[in-house]
Parts: C-alpha cells; sequence; structure tokens
C-alpha cells in the first residue's frame, strides 16, 4: 500500500503494483545495491594517503594506461568495422547472410575464458595465425587490444542495425536527386544520422572493454608495468590478501564505469530524438 | 515500412546503392573480417578439442574433477536463471504497467551490474560475505561458509546476470500497453489470472530471450566466479574456471574439451537466439498493429 500511495502517479486499475514493485526493490538492494555500497564504504574507511598509495602506485597507474588505451583502440576500430559490417547486413544480399548475422553475437555468447584461451592459441608465435605475423601478439599488450576487439564488436553491429534498417533510403534519394554522389551521399546524409548510434556503440564496446577481465589475462601474459590490466590489479592486491587496496582501485573503476553509463544514457537519448522516435 | 533488402536486389543500378565493385569489396572485407576474429577462432576451439583423439576429448570431460565442475556451473545456473527471471517479472510489471516517481532511476539501477566489471562484482561479495568483511565474523561463529563455496559463486552469478531478463520484457511490455490488462481486471479476472491469461502469451517470446541470454552469461561467467571461488578442484570450479586451470597445467587439449562444450552452448544459444529473435519481431508487429 506504501508504495502505490506515495509513488504512483494515477491510479490504475491493475493489481500487483505493490507486490511487484516491493519485491524489485527489496531484489535489487540485496543483490547489487548493499553490496556494491560496501566497495564504497569500505574505501571510505581508509586514510586518504592509503587510498591514493593504493590507486596511484606505479604498476597501478601502468594497468590503467593499457586499459584504457587498449580498450580506446579497440572500441574506435570496433566503431569503423561495426558500421562497415552492419551496413554490409542491412544493405547488401550475399549467400549466408543470415547465418553471418547469427553469428556477430558470438562474442556475447561464448564465455570469456573460452574466447580467452582461443585467441591465445591462435595468435601464439606457433599459431595458426600468428605464424604468419611478423610481430609477437599472445603475451604483449597487442594481446590486449586483439582480446577487446573481439568483446567489444557486436555492441557496434547491434547498436547500428536498427538503425539502419528504419532509415529508408528517401533522404538518400532525395540527395541524389539533386545531384550529390554515392560518397557524398554517405558523408552529408547517412553518417549524420547514424553518428549517435555509432558514438553509443563506440561508447559500450569502451565501457565493456574497460572491465573486461575473462578474455584478456590469457592472452596478455600479465607482465607487471607491460601488459596488465586494471581488473588483474585488483585480484593481485586480493591474492595479497590486501583487501583495502583491491577495494580502492575497484573504487577508481566503478566511478568510471558510472560517468560512462551517465554519458551513455544521454548518448542514447540524443539518438532517440535524432531518429525522431 | 519498405524492406531495404528487396529494393535493392530489385534495382541493383538504383542511385541509393552503390556500384558492384563496391559492393562486392565491402562485403568481402566484413567477411574477411568476421572470419578472422569471430570464425577461425570458434573452428580452432574444435579441432584443439579432438587433436588428441575421441578417447583423450571423452576422458576429459568425463573425469571426476570436470564432472563436478559440470554439475556446480548447472547448479549455479540452475539456481540464478530463475531467480533472476521473478525479478525480471516482478520489475517489468512495476515498471512497464505503471506510472511512477523515480522510474527512470530504477532503469538505470536495473542496468547497473552490466557496467561493472566481473571482477569487482567477485569483490564486493568477499567484502560483505568475507572474513573481515561485515558478516564475517557472525558467519564464522555459525560455521556458514559463504566465500570460496558454492553460495559465493551462485551470488556473484546473480550479479552478473541481474538485468537480463528485466532489459527483455520492459521494452516489450511498455509497448504493449495496459490496454488488455486493464479489459481482463474490468471484467473481472483476478490479478494472478490477467499475468497468466493475458500478460504471459503476448510477452512468452520475449521472456525465453531473456532466460537464454541469462543462461548462457550464468554458465560461462569467469571473472567474478573466479574472485569468489577458491579454486578448490573438485569442489568449488566452475567449467571456465576448470579450463583456466587446465589451460594453466598445458592441458591443451583437455581444457580446449571443456571449452568445446561451453562452446556448443554459445552455438545452441545463437540459434535459438535467431528463432526467438523472430518469432518477437512478429510479436511486436503485433503489439504495434493493435495500438
Amino acid at each position: 500500500m506504501l508504495f502505490s500511495r506515495t509513488l504512483l502517479k494515477r491510479h490504475s486499475v491493475l493489481p500487483g503494483f505493490d507486490l511487484a514493485l516491493g519485491f524489485t526493490l527489496l531484489y535489487l538492494s540485496l543483490v547489487v545495491l548493499i553490496p556494491l555500497s560496501a566497495a564504497f564504504l569500505k574505501a571510505a574507511t581508509m586514510t586518504p594517503e592509503a587510498f591514493w598509495d593504493a590507486v596511484a602506485a606505479p604498476r597501478v597507474v601502468a594497468s590503467y594506461r593499457l586499459t584504457f588505451g587498449a580498450s580506446f583502440i579497440a572500441a574506435l576500430v570496433n566503431a569503423f568495422f561495426g558500421l562497415l559490417i552492419a551496413w554490409v547486413l542491412v544493405r547488401y544480399d550475399f549467400p549466408g547472410r543470415r547465418l553471418v548475422d547469427a553469428l556477430v553475437d558470438l562474442p556475447f555468447a561464448l564465455p570469456t575464458a573460452v574466447a580467452g584461451i582461443t585467441l591465445t592459441a591462435l595468435y601464439a608465435e606457433n599459431g595458426w595465425i600468428g605464424q604468419y605475423l611478423p610481430f609477437k601478439v599472445s603475451f604483449t599488450p597487442l594481446g590486449v587490444f586483439v582480446a577487446l576487439l573481439f568483446i567489444g564488436l557486436p555492441f557496434v553491429v547491434r547498436t547500428l542495425q536498427p538503425v539502419l534498417e528504419d532509415l529508408g533510403r528517401e533522404l538518400e534519394e532525395a540527395a541524389a536527386t539533386l545531384g550529390a554522389t554515392r560518397w557524398q551521399c554517405f558523408t552529408r546524409v547517412t553518417l549524420p544520422i547514424l553518428a549517435p548510434a555509432l558514438l553509443t556503440g563506440f561508447a559500450l564496446a569502451f565501457a565493456r572493454a574497460l572491465g573486461e577481465y575473462g578474455s584478456v589475462i590469457f592472452i596478455a601474459g600479465n607482465l607487471p608495468m607491460v601488459s596488465e590490466i586494471t581488473p588483474l590489479m585488483i585480484i593481485s592486491k586480493l591474492e595479497q590478501y590486501d583487501v583495502p587496496g583491491a577495494t580502492a582501485i575497484a573504487v577508481v573503476m566503478l566511478v568510471t564505469s558510472f560517468v560512462m553509463l551517465l554519458l551513455i544514457n544521454s548518448l542514447q537519448a540524443w539518438s532517440r530524438r535524432r531518429e525522431g522516435r | 515500412m519498405s524492406n531495404p533488402m528487396s529494393s535493392s536486389s530489385s534495382f541493383p543500378d538504383a542511385p541509393t546503392t552503390e556500384p558492384a565493385w563496391v559492393r562486392r569489396t565491402l562485403i568481402g572485407v566484413a567477411l574477411a573480417f568476421l572470419t578472422l576474429f569471430l570464425f577461425v577462432p570458434l573452428v580452432l576451439v574444435f579441432i584443439e578439442a579432438f587433436k588428441k583423439g575421441f578417447e583423450v576429448y571423452l576422458e576429459a570431460i568425463t573425469e571426476p574433477d570436470a564432472a563436478a565442475a559440470i554439475k556446480l556451473t548447472l547448479i549455479a545456473a540452475g539456481i540464478s536463471v530463475p531467480l533472476n527471471l521473478v525479478f525480471g517479472v516482478a520489475a517489468a510489471w512495476a515498471i512497464a504497467k505503471f506510472e511512477f516517481r523515480g522510474k527512470s532511476v530504477l532503469l538505470t539501477l536495473i542496468d547497473l551490474p552490466f557496467s561493472v566489471s566481473p571482477v569487482i562484482a567477485g569483490l564486493i561479495y568477499i567484502l560483505v560475505f568475507g572474513l573481515q568483511g561485515w558478516l564475517g565474523a557472525w558467519l564464522q561463529l555459525h560455521e556458514i561458509k559463504i566465500i570460496f563455496a558454492v553460495p559465493a559463486i551462485v551470488l556473484a552469478t546473480l550479479f552478473i546476470t541481474f538485468p537480463f531478463v528485466a532489459r527483455e520484457l520492459i521494452p516489450l511490455m511498455q509497448a504493449q500497453g495496459v490496454e488488455q490488462e486493464e479489459a481482463a481486471t474490468v471484467l473481472g479476472a483476478s490479478g494472478w489470472q490477467t499475468f497468466r491469461r493475458v500478460t504471459l502469451p503476448n510477452v512468452k517470446w520475449a521472456l525465453l530471450y531473456g532466460v537464454i541470454l541469462c543462461n548462457a552469461r550464468a554458465m560461462g561467467e569467469f571473472g567474478a566466479v573466479s574472485v569468489v571461488s577458491g579454486h578448490i578442484r573438485g569442489q568449488t570450479n566452475t567449467m571456465p574456471l576448470h579450463i583456466e586451470i587446465l589451460y594453466n597445467e598445458y592441458q591443451f587439449a583437455a581444457a580446449f574439451a571443456v571449452a568445446s562444450l561451453l562452446a556448443a552452448l554459445a552455438l545452441v544459444t545463437l540459434a535459438l537466439k535467431y528463432i526467438v529473435e523472430r518469432r518477437m519481431k512478429a510479436q511486436l508487429k503485433q503489439a504495434s498493429q493493435s495500438e
């Protein structure tokens, strides 16, 4: 009764609001909110010096550089190829298109540990792909990039696909009638409409890459100062029973993810406005 | 709405498509990229798994530690998927069928686990239930083991797969509106009857879709489970953790054998997803036409 009297904006004949919302809030609090708040409360018990020492140690800073750098570049490359793949899947017909379309989601469905050992084996020096490359991929920072590329691809494709499908061809036809070439049409008409969705896809792939662990640790080699990612630093602190240190780094990552979440939400709102939905 | 596919194939040289050589190049580049980054890895899993013969494969997936890992993975998914299903339905009912204050905040909070690193998802449960955690002393006093035991593995899985069902149900139920449920209620149906006879048939495919995604993630989760599991062989190892141990012991054929089971699960997931997605599109179309 509590919720329906205080929160409902409009009376409804439908039953179950109190029960449904009550259960939702209880479950959300128990599984997500209370455990997450534990990280912030634990970090709050640390002295500012101890917190700073944990989050600004050279090894940890090196891990931020790798995590952010590799995630950013991987998301950028994914934005390019994701756009290309979404375009090809929506606009062109070719044999096996449906199969390819279904398999784009593979990185969502394939467990990260499986992806990790597979990519490592592929790009190792004697691996199927690695043996043809003039440089090392597995057990280097480049390996981190490859794993994050794999993980992030579906985010861009799946964000762009529905927008491209809804786009229709009227605007492009108008531009063509007015004498624009195909390329002008794409860069001046289509791309600006797709821009918010493309940015959203980029941001989703980037956010996912920042926290990724399973697929990366197998291929990274995990050399201190060179190829350690930030989630691994949390694990290594925990293995040394340094729970406060692990929590401090986790709080830095959590704040980063919350900022990304806000950014993605506003990008999606922008995207909806741009598409006039 | 016009289907872009049909217009491109019936007017190959229409002003809104590219010359044939551009089309072919773009398709070629896209397929090459996908082959290199998605298909080749998928094939490699199965080839590596059977590299040392079928007997080694069979041995790797039936030996006691592997069997225990498979069992624990099924338990973790078997508990967390139904719980998150009930939550998803309750959350979707409240959010899609009622207008209330704070709805957008609630939606953001439900999405939260998607943006938290799996490693942190494990860490927060250590902070609550670990030896130095909030409930650590009390749990030790009563000899209840949560961290480095099955309960923590279930909890971490719950957290990671928390939004999946809710995320699929909410948009569809919002699009379907409340008219049908209101009609049923006014005609005297009880809440449970309305839900079972009106709402559930309307959302069954989205529900199934959410469950499929939730299950795939639950069975494959690595990072979060790794933090809280303690890696005790035969007791607290799930399939992904078992793969890691085998891999680190250079038992590559065995590691890929167990991995191939999860890869097969991923393929089944994709196939089901494909089928359900088409049904869902049909259902959504129906919903928008009836408006």
